[in-house]
């Protein structure tokens, strides 16, 4: 019940979509692939389930050499964006269909098929639409027909690409809440492929942030979000403040903030950036000294219990998007145009800068 | 809605006048142009009773003509379902070098005059073309016999079936071919089970578009063809000879087979875009 990839790369003409990835995926654990498109992701899990064969490396599924085993081989359960019903067949004979094309010695009865599917129909809450075609079910609907189809073949491993990419945003939060108690119900090793890092972060045990066809990162949702390996994955996980600064000789200058460097090689002279979430921007009417930017108010978003505030430093001329309480927002008694200082609460610095 | 007809102006060709001057002027051409002709050769097949129009149909060559024509059509039919479904797939599937020159080289019997196209022909296999000596020496006959027939109503007919089903493969895609190959079926059983049911209206589309051409072709065959009465006579060979003879209702009587032929054809045709969507709204 577990997949382990090795040095996987996979190139489509000149482009590599996959750039020499490994890892690892234990049993009953559910992984989330995230990145943005083109990261190489699909294609990832393409090769996993067989539809995609990579050009070095290898894969082994429960400790066994699979790299070269076709689809029909390596028994994973599947589930597409577009859910790929098979559209001129009913819902049962979609779910049935896994059981049906089974070998002769393999393959149930005829009563033990129809038990079965019924059995995976009330899993997925859709016994009543057992005689329905495709195109009569709604977007959700059919998502959990074809992940009831994928199940039918007991996989030991599930597959998910962008399984909620197309429904609307109602429905994606309550079937990814779904998915993750059906997933601690049946318990299989489980990769969905998602760009949605707040479906990655809330869904996962651990999250893998995939870009440019390399990995970046893999770790728990709070790992990566609280340690993020480099500035794209800081990036990619939320918004972000960017404050263009110099290092130099021990000190950190970043816009018209001075600090010590914890930077163990005093580096002469060069350019630096600083990052900070909009939650991590501290605002207040009067200057704090070294550490602050003066800024101008330049636009409130007020709706919802916190307030967004876009700034812009008055010297740089810089956006900073920040987010405060609104009984904060209240005391200041902020109006568009206002003259405040800012200060990050949390400035992060990445050694191995990155543009965006 | 267009901002135009949304504030109740009424646009140039929507004046009753322009639009009924339209609509007689089409159906007046309509009428003169296919079906008063459509109808004359019912008419005309029938002026001298039915014992002449039966007699017409079961004389002995035009029994032969029939039957070849069936046989030829009948090949085409066969090779180009085989190669229409196997360059659709190629096609819609995989991306190879000349893939474009494949797609474009598919339209070339539209775009060569059938009679080009029955040259094309003498030139490779007659006499003094390429292959005719050897062929003559091996006492193999292509030209002026049936396989010559076959091969020039294979090479008319050869766009139909692959055209249909190339843009609707590709649109398409593979995703359920894929569902079934995860979920453990071998290729075929995808096949059968998945890809094919999944084309079958398209698929029927270019084969009535297909046999209709193969049973109507004359230029192409007419070259290769010889005119050997009850043995190298397709239906519409015979319906020429016929006419050149002055026997007006036997040729009538032949060609109200062919026209019926198109009849039928344009019914089925209908009733499977009613049903599908095929060149209309995606159902």
């Amino acid at each position: 019940m577990s997949i382990e990839v090795r040095n996987i790369t996979k190139r489509f003409g000149a482009f590599t979509a996959v750039d020499d990835v490994s890892l690892q995926v234990g049993g009953g654990e559910l992984l989330a692939l995230l990145g943005p498109s083109g990261s190489g992701k699909t294609t990832l899990l393409r090769m996993i389930a067989g539809l995609e064969f990579p050009d070095s490396g290898s894969i082994l599924l429960n400790q066994e050499d699979a790299t070269k085993h076709d689809a029909a081989r390596r028994r994973v359960g599947f589930v597409f964006q577009h859910y790929a019903l098979f559209r001129h067949m009913t819902i049962f004979e979609n779910v049935a269909f896994g059981l049906r094309v089974r070998p002769r010695n393999l393959r149930l009865s005829k009563n033990d098929i129809r038990d079965k599917v019924m059995q995976l129909l009330a899993l997925v809450q859709l016994e009543k639409h057992e005689k329905h075609f495709p195109n009569q079910l709604s977007g959700g609907q059919r998502q959990r027909i074809a992940l009831a189809r994928a199940l039918a073949v007991e996989p030991t491993l599930l597959l998910l690409d962008e399984p909620f990419g197309a429904l609307d945003a109602k429905v994606r939060k309550e079937l990814r809440r779904w998915l993750r108690r059906l997933h601690d119900e049946i318990h299989i090793a489980s990769v969905f492929v998602t760009h949605d890092q707040e479906e990655a972060l809330e869904v996962a045990d651990r999250v893998a942030v995939m870009n440019q066809g390399k990995l970046e990162q893999i770790g728990t949702p709070q790992e990566v979000y609280d340690n993020p390996a480099n500035a794209f994955v800081y990036n990619f996980l939320g918004n972000v403040n960017l404050f263009h600064g110099r290092v130099d000789r021990g000190r950190v200058r970043i816009s018209t903030m001075d600090s010590e460097s914890q930077e163990a090689s005093p580096a002469l002279d060069r350019s630096t950036l600083g990052y900070a979430r909009p939650y991590e921007i501290n605002i207040s009417r009067e200057s704090g000294g070294a550490a602050t930017v003066h800024a101008r108010l330049v636009h409130i978003y007020g709706v919802g219990p916190k307030v967004k505030l876009e700034l812009q430093d008055i010297e740089t001329e810089a956006m900073i998007e920040a987010e405060i309480e609104r009984t904060q927002f209240v005391e200041l008694e902020l109006k568009q145009g206002d003259e405040v200082y800012v200060s990050p609460s949390n400035l992060r610095r990445f050694v191995e800068d990155y543009s965006i | 809605m267009s901002a135009a007809t949304s504030k109740g102006k009424v646009r140039a060709g929507d004046a009753p006048l322009v639009k009924w001057t339209l609509i007689i002027v089409a159906l007046a051409f309509m009428l003169v142009a296919l079906v008063l002709p459509l109808a004359s050769v019912f008419v005309e097949a029938f002026a001298k009773g039915w014992q002449v129009y039966l007699a017409s149909i079961r004389d002995p060559d035009a029994l032969s003509a029939i039957r070849l024509t069936l046989l030829a059509s009948g090949i085409a039919l066969t090779m180009n379902l085989l190669f229409g479904l196997a360059a659709a797939w190629a096609i819609s599937r995989f991306s190879f070098r000349g893939k474009n020159l494949l797609i474009s080289l598919i339209d070339l019997p539209l775009a060569v005059s059938p009679v080009v196209a029955g040259l094309i022909f003498v030139l490779l296999f007659g006499l003094h073309g390429w292959f005719g000596p050897w062929l003559d020496d091996h006492s193999v006959r292509i030209l002026f016999a049936v396989p010559g027939i076959v091969l020039a109503t294979i090479f008319v007919t050869f766009p139909f079936v692959a055209r249909e089903l190339i843009p609707f493969m590709q649109a398409q895609g593979t995703e359920e071919e894929e569902a079934a190959l995860v979920l453990g079926a071998s290729p075929w059983r995808m096949f059968f089970s998945i890809t094919l049911p999944n084309i079958r209206w398209s698929l029927l589309y270019g084969v009535i578009l297909c046999s209709a051409r193969a049973m109507g072709e004359f230029g192409a065959v007419s070259v290769v063809s010889g005119h050997i009465r009850g043995e190298t006579n397709t239906l519409p060979l015979h319906v020429e000879i016929l006419y050149n003879e002055y026997n007006f209702a036997a040729a009538f009587a032949v060609a109200s087979l062919l026209s019926l032929v198109a009849v039928v054809t344009l019914a089925v045709k209908k009733i499977i875009e009613d049903k599908t969507g095929i060149r209309g709204e995606k159902a």
